[in-house]
């Protein structure tokens, strides 16, 4: 496999981000994100590509990549459900919704289907606990979530997948 | 639009936030957005701008409710350095959302007290930090930001003047810590969110060791009616140590959770009852979290409390964001305080022995007695870890996360000891 590659499109977007800070380090969380936005996730590799372009060391890339939740150094589903329950969720029935969509996929919190469409996982505090309990479905946010809406949106993407393939 | 008669105020930052596309410059300047701040720009001094900021008293809405005119009137001026203004939208406190209705609703709010607040400090370069989960808030401020170029408002010369400002919406990536405002100088330079001692305070030595200035979205976001009002006008708002208008998360055991605009002094119970509906079950919460996850449980006596810096405070607690989780009688408390100290596990940055260790342990013997696992003593090993994360630790995470522990222990204690096993006499 040949190491990976940011598009040109991508390299001329990263050269724009760098001018925003002082020094180009500022724009490692930026840039990780939009690499891992490509690549689906931070493998080894990508973390050198993200290195070199930036001009930081590897252990500098190393060091965030495993501070900050968002950045996944393995693959997940197609369709990353973070579920919260933290107390806000939690007071609402999260621990519910959460069980109740591990059952429905047949995975643990935090596994990934065998077909690879679904990953479920348990997160902190997703900061809208007014539309608890709180789920994020690949960044977007679904609030005031119950079983109900968790098994149309398993359905509805389900369909959508079998239509497209 | 906000009246100039203090006493008629219903809202400052919330006063445009149901108006339908409020993000659209063109909707927001109908509502009056950026009509004060050529005055601002052409007519105020530095100086003029933090004593109006002095005057209004406002204290800073992220949680430390500290003085936000005294915070600007520490930045040394001529040090040869650049002066950086952050914006911290980094919340992540359990309970807080406020902030987040600002930034997808009026964003242009926030804009513009950026602006004003850049000016008055000689800033040039601006940041946004949102935390990473906000994707949409963040493309929303950047559509405004666009916007903002385009008009004017933001880049070289604001209207015309000589004043300058880049403003860059950066996304953090997961990490509450990074709410602490020296993690988030961390995260901004590109690093692990670890917080670093004070002093040197960002003031004098922040980003990149220069003079750096973080206040919070809400904070920000009431800058232009204290210009445009005067400070006098936003100290008579509320009571004298706690001025303006506050936005309330309520969330928990309420029919109608959301964000609500008050004057500050509004009691405990007209926020629950008038503004968020009313409990779920029965008249008089079990326990309410005032300020966030990280501060100390009021219980039902305290229902008729004032929401004032000083009023929470002689409770027991603090005022904190602002985040109040309600609990009615069918809370599990040792659950909830449980998958707490899992937040603050997760969340410890681990540089500090105490809190990387203390948080930790909290976890597992909560756990354990919440599966009636729990051994004679762990009550007091539970105590013993709370004392000494607190005061030791750089940030004040590990204080926040021995909160709930200390509250369940001081208020529940039965709920602790019946999961704890009798050793066999």
């Amino acid at each position: 496999m040949s190491a990976p590659q940011f598009s040109k499109a991508r390299l001329t977007e990263i050269e724009a981000l760098v001018k925003r800070y002082p020094h180009a380090q500022s724009a490692l969380l930026p840039v990780l994100h939009l690499a891992q936005e490509d690549f689906g996730h931070l493998s080894m590799e990508v973390q050198q590509l993200v290195a070199d372009t930036l001009g930081v060391r590897l252990m500098a890339v190393r060091e965030v990549v495993t501070f900050y939740t968002m950045f996944r150094e393995q693959p997940c589903g197609k369709y990353l459900m973070e579920v919260c329950t933290n107390p806000g969720c939690m007071l609402n029935g999260a621990n519910e919704v959460l069980r109740h969509t591990c059952d429905k996929l047949g995975v643990k919190v935090g596994g990934t289907t065998p077909d690879g469409l679904f990953t479920v996982a348990e997160v902190e505090c997703a900061g809208a606990c007014g539309g608890a309990p709180v789920v994020q479905i690949n960044g977007v946010y679904h609030e005031k979530v119950d079983a109900a809406h968790m098994d149309k949106v398993i359905e509805d993407t389900r369909s959508g997948e079998g239509a497209g393939a | 639009m906000i009246p100039s008669d203090p006493s008629k105020v219903t809202a400052i930052c919330f006063d445009n936030v149901d108006v339908p596309n409020m993000r659209k410059l063109e909707v927001a300047r109908e509502q009056g957005a950026y009509a004060f701040l050529p005055t601002v720009l052409k007519e105020f001094t530095s100086e003029k701008i933090i004593d109006e900021v002095k005057t209004s008293n406002i204290r800073g809405r992220g949680g430390a409710g500290f003085p936000t005119g005294l915070k600007w009137s520490f930045v040394p001026r001529n040090t040869g350095k650049p002066t950086y203004l952050l914006c911290n939208a980094d919340e992540g406190e359990p309970g807080t959302f406020k902030d987040r209705d600002i930034m997808r609703f009026d964003p242009h709010l926030l804009v513009e007290g950026m602006i004003m607040a850049g000016f008055a400090l000689d800033v040039h370069d601006a940041y946004i930090y949102i935390r990473g989960e906000f994707v949409h808030e963040a493309n929303v401020l950047n559509e405004a930001i666009a916007e903002a170029y385009a008009a004017n408002l933001l880049g070289d010369n604001i209207l015309g003047t000589d004043f300058s400002m880049d403003l860059t919406v950066h996304r953090g990536a997961g990490a509450y810590v990074c709410g602490e405002e020296t993690a988030l100088i961390e995260s901004l330079e590109g690093k692990a969110g670890r917080p670093r001692f004070k002093p040197p305070f960002p003031a004098v030595e922040g980003f990149y060791g220069c003079p750096t200035v973080v206040n919070n979205v809400e904070t920000l976001s009431t800058i232009p009616a204290i210009l445009e009002f005067g400070g006098k006008w936003h100290a008579s708002i509320g009571v004298p140590n706690s001025t303006g208008m506050k936005l309330f998360s309520v969330s928990g055991h309420v029919n109608k959770p959301g964000n609500y605009e008050v004057p500050m002094g509004t009691t405990l119970r007209t926020l629950i009852e008038k503004h968020a509906g009313g409990l779920q079950h029965g008249t008089v919460p079990k326990v309410v979290i005032p300020g966030g996850s990280s501060t100390p449980w009021l219980l039902a006596e305290h229902y008729d409390v004032p929401m004032t810096y000083d009023d929470i405070m002689e409770a027991g607690s603090f005022l904190g964001s602002g985040a109040v989780i309600v609990m009615d009688e069918t809370a599990d408390l040792l659950a909830l305080t449980a998958r707490l100290a899992h937040f603050y596990t997760h969340e410890s940055c681990g540089q500090c022995t105490p809190c990387r260790e203390g948080t930790g342990w909290m976890e597992r013997i909560l756990k354990r007695i919440q599966n009636g696992q729990g051994q004679p003593g762990d009550i007091e090993v539970l105590k013993d870890a709370a004392y000494h994360m607190s005061g030791r630790t750089i940030c004040a995470l590990a204080e926040g996360a021995g909160a709930p522990v200390l509250s369940l222990i001081k208020h529940f204690p039965e709920l602790l000891e019946a999961g704890i096993v009798e050793k066999a006499a």
